[in-house]
């Protein structure tokens, strides 16, 4: 066991938190380690983000080929080799993954590789790690992030936990062994909805269950709905307001047991998938006095936490438990420890769900917005008449527009249809630079694309709407 | 039919002014010479007279809104046999830096708001843009906050939305309409920005004093004074004047001329006397221009003359040419005319040479600004008795002492001095001012 204070900063866990985090550390001049017990790039690399669109964009394809006679086009027999669906999406990860070595390399950012103990350490918490290639080395840095992140959360109470073969988590989805002929999706959030989307692209047949009374209950009411009658059209079928009492193995797969208003249904399936969530990874915490909300890290504006020291980033530190905002935080922890003056830009933090169609959102529901006390105008604009939509035969879904009546503010942006995904970082950057209705009308959007179909909504919330 | 009342120009050169003040509403009536509005540019406040009778049907620009352009729009007359029409804003004339407001509703929920302008980008104190967001400026613009005094926490120092409700209520990032200690003048682009702390940050508490509002006046003279004091190279010349000689000469004309009612002030004096040493000396009467030295054809003669919030400076045109009555009634015009904020721009802009006066208030000595583009501004201390060593004598005698602030770059040392070598002998020997 050898004793290591070298470092301004260690960061625990290189998911996309805390290997930003340790880069941007590295830039302000620090000196930085990252402790990483599996891969680099954490799940969002490698079992989560990424390879999820890459399963996506095969299914995608797949899918468009059935529609290609409205194209004037036609292919004979499609059909798919689902080991090669799965073994791209590996290999896209694994190419993120070996990127993640290169920029810590970059960066002069030394990479422990084990799992780290957190123990009461000056000036800040000691890092016990149990090294991958054997032995323990403890780590006495001068400030410490923890970036270790979350995993799939799984419910004992009613059998809703992995056991790698027929009942999964995100984990076992990513690379099963063979193709399911039919899934029980538990939960409609982004990560169900998008197992979801791939494997009935793929002719799986699915159902997904929902507890609360919409599918994707997160985005705005008319957003769940646009996305359930789309998925429905693709065969998807939806038990929502759907409890689940039980999630059983069966000889030829499993069963899941729903009680939907009272009424008791058994779904048997090959396979389920269960994703309700996920439960961060931040046991043992406790023994060095941190505190805690419901198995989150408290944190200050900066990620800084009750411990001297110690700052806690993304899924550790709290909702919403995106890549993105894991980033974000591990930006503004580094700079605070070097002392860099973050400047006060209040972005706010998107949402993007990868199915077919895609769900974007960021900022307020128009009902959240109303339960919050503001006064909202509201627009909508829907793909069917916009031009490129047309062109492109994607003239699904819509945008829809929610304003504070009072101030002009553009205070939320709700869209489904294709690529939308793409589209929402216009609406991220004007609720940033807290943009009024008149920026946003006064915009020219290029002719002609389906982001047109973001000046629309604007214009419509304030009854000036031109193509409709 | 309805007449349109327009945006008057209140001179020739005049581009736009802030519509100050109203003084009729909706459905008066007034007639001709009515006095209507008040118009202010950045030195003087006039008045805006009814044309024509009739009822006021509508005004269109908000009393306070700045940078209104002439001939724009101002308001509607109905004339005689109208029935007035329902008052509207929706045609109002937009400030002449506001961003277009929003076009009215083609139908639809929009309920057509009325016309305000747009909030335009402030200027901060050292004359830099405040950058503020879209809707930062907005919120401060509904709450009649000056985003000046907001201490912007965004990106390079942008006002963001938080900032403006910080300053809302008084929360601690920003001073809450904290004067700037800086002066508030408009300095140009290539000066470097100075810090500007609020009184609060320099110890100031808010609520420890009131807060009077920057006039056009007051924003003007703080601007032409800080630029002038600042960009001019100006060194005082000093000289002492006897003007027992000139005493005397005043209380005879004024006893000789009374009945014609002529009163001769010794300032009426100084104005002749240092118009006739200008005509002598024109090398002192010019300004400073980069394309090259204006030599002045006329000395026109400003005089400063406090008024209420402020100063200004009348003119007196050709004043080489004039007679001390004629000099004495045009001051006195001037000056009342100046106090009650009725003189035209013609009246108060473009002398060649300045006069300040605080002899009334005792003030021995004192070196004035100089107020550009003149080349020298004569500053008049009290006439006192002084000893004075005359042949190896002291001798009694009442001396005044004026002060010559002198631009160097076209007025030089020797130009001021023998300037004030013409002056001298016409105070003195205020006879010599006949010839």
């Amino acid at each position: 066991m050898n004793m290591s204070t070298e470092f301004d900063v260690v960061v625990i866990g290189a998911g996309p938190g805390g290997y930003v985090a340790a880069i941007r550390a590295s830039q302000l001049g620090l000196k930085t380690a990252i402790v990483e017990r599996e891969n680099l790039g954490g799940i969002c690399l490698n079992w989560g983000c990424i390879p999820t669109k890459a399963l996506l964009k095969s299914g995608e394809i797949y899918e468009q080929l059935s529609h290609l006679g409205s194209y004037g086009l036609s292919v004979e027999k499609p059909s798919f080799d689902f080991t090669k669906i799965i073994d791209r999406s590996r290999g896209v990860a694994k190419q993120m993954s070996s990127g993640i070595a290169f920029l810590m390399k970059k960066h002069k950012i030394e990479v422990i590789e084990g799992e780290a103990k957190l123990e009461k350490g000056n000036p800040s918490p000691k890092l016990v790690i149990a090294l991958k290639a054997g032995g323990s080395r403890t780590v006495q840095a001068k400030n410490v992030i923890l970036a270790s992140g979350a995993r799939a959360r799984e419910i004992p109470a009613i059998g809703a936990v992995s056991d790698g073969d027929k009942i999964w988590t995100y984990r076992d989805a990513l690379a099963p062994k063979t193709m399911p002929k039919s899934l029980v999706v538990i939960g409609s959030g982004a990560i169900g909805i998008e197992f979801a989307s791939f494997y009935r692209a793929l002719g799986a047949e699915v159902t997904v269950v929902e507890a609360i009374d919409r599918i994707m209950p997160v985005e705005d009411a008319e957003v769940s709905k646009a996305a359930q009658k789309a998925f429905e059209k693709r065969g998807i079928a939806f038990r929502i307001g759907a409890k689940v009492s039980k999630v059983e193995k069966t000889k030829t797969g499993v069963s899941v047991t729903v009680d939907v208003g009272g009424k008791i249904e058994q779904l048997a399936a090959d396979v389920c998938i269960v994703a309700v969530g996920i439960a961060p990874n931040t046991e043992g915490l406790d023994a060095i006095g941190l505190n805690m909300d419901r198995g989150h890290v408290v944190t200050g504006k900066h990620g800084e936490t009750n411990v001297a020291g110690l700052y806690a980033i993304g899924d550790a530190a709290g909702p919403p438990w995106l890549a993105h905002k894991a980033s974000h935080e591990g930006i503004h922890a580094a700079e605070h420890i070097a002392g860099y003056k973050t400047p006060n830009v209040n972005s706010p933090i998107p949402g993007c769900t990868y199915a077919n169609p895609q769900v974007a959102s960021v900022g307020y529901t128009e009902a959240g917005a109303k339960a919050a006390g503001i006064e909202v105008k509201a627009g909508r604009f829907p793909f069917r008449v916009n031009g490129k939509a047309v062109a492109a035969g994607e003239i699904e879904g819509f945008v829809k527009t929610v304003f504070d009546a009072k101030t002009g503010a553009l205070i939320g942006a709700h869209m489904i249809g294709h690529e939308v995904t793409e589209m929402i970082q216009g609406f991220v950057t004007a609720i940033t630079l807290e943009a009024t209705e008149e920026d946003l009308h006064g915009i020219v959007y290029a002719h002609p694309t389906m982001s047109e179909a973001m000046h629309e909504a604007a214009l419509d919330a304030y009854g000036r709407v031109l193509h409709i | 039919m309805s007449i349109d009342i327009l945006m008057p120009a209140l001179s020739p050169t005049m581009e736009e002014g802030t519509l100050a003040k109203w003084h009729v509403k909706v459905g008066d009536t007034v007639k001709a010479g009515d006095v209507i509005a008040e118009i202010e540019t950045d030195k003087a406040t006039m008045e805006v007279e009814a044309v024509d009778e009739g009822v006021i049907e509508a005004i269109l620009v908000d009393a306070g809104t700045e940078n209104v352009k002439v001939n724009a729009l101002i308001a509607k007359l109905a004339g005689e046999g109208d029935s007035p029409a329902p008052p509207s804003k929706a045609e109002a004339p937009k400030a002449a830096e506001a961003p277009k407001p929003a076009a009215p509703a083609q139908g639809g929920g929009e309920t057509a708001a009325p016309a305000k302008p747009a909030p335009v980008a402030p200027v901060a104190a050292d004359g830099s843009r405040v950058f503020a967001s879209p809707l930062a400026r907005r919120l401060a613009s509904a709450a009649g906050l000056d985003l000046k005094s907001v201490k912007g926490s965004g990106p390079h120092g942008r006002v963001v939305k938080s900032d403006v409700e910080a300053a809302k209520s008084g929360g601690a990032p920003a001073a809450k309409a904290a004067p700037s200690a800086a002066p508030a003048a408009a300095a140009p682009a290539a000066a470097a920005p100075r810090q500007v702390q609020s009184l609060e940050q320099m110890g100031i508490p808010a609520g420890s004093y009131d807060l009077i509002p920057l006039d056009g006046m007051r924003k003007t003279i703080a601007r032409r004074m800080t630029e002038s004091f600042r960009d001019v190279p100006h060194f005082p010349l000093q000289i002492d004047l006897e003007i027992d000689a000139l005493l005397a000469a005043r209380a005879k004309i004024n006893s000789l001329l009374e009945k014609q009612g002529v009163k001769v002030s010794v300032n009426d004096i100084v104005i002749k006397a240092a118009a006739v040493a200008l005509k002598q000396v024109p090398e002192a009467n010019a300004s400073y221009t980069p394309e090259g030295l204006a030599m002045h054809h006329h000395a026109d003669i400003a005089v400063a003359v406090a008024i209420e919030g402020g100063l200004i400076t009348p003119i007196i045109r050709k004043a080489e040419t004039k007679g001390l009555a004629q000099i004495s009634a045009e001051m006195k015009d001037l000056a009342q005319r100046a106090k009650d904020k009725k003189l035209k721009p013609e009246e108060f802009q473009g002398g060649t040479f300045s006069i300040s006066n605080l002899g009334m208030f005792g003030i021995k000595s004192f070196a004035s600004i100089i107020n550009e583009p003149q080349g020298a501004i004569m500053s008049v201390g009290a006439g006192e008795q002084r000893p004075v060593v005359k042949n190896g004598e002291i001798k009694i005698a009442t001396v005044m002492t004026v002060t010559l602030t002198c631009d160097h770059r076209v007025v030089d040392g020797s130009v001021g001095a023998k300037f004030l070598a013409a002056f001298k002998p016409l105070i003195e020997e205020p006879l010599t001012l006949i010839v």
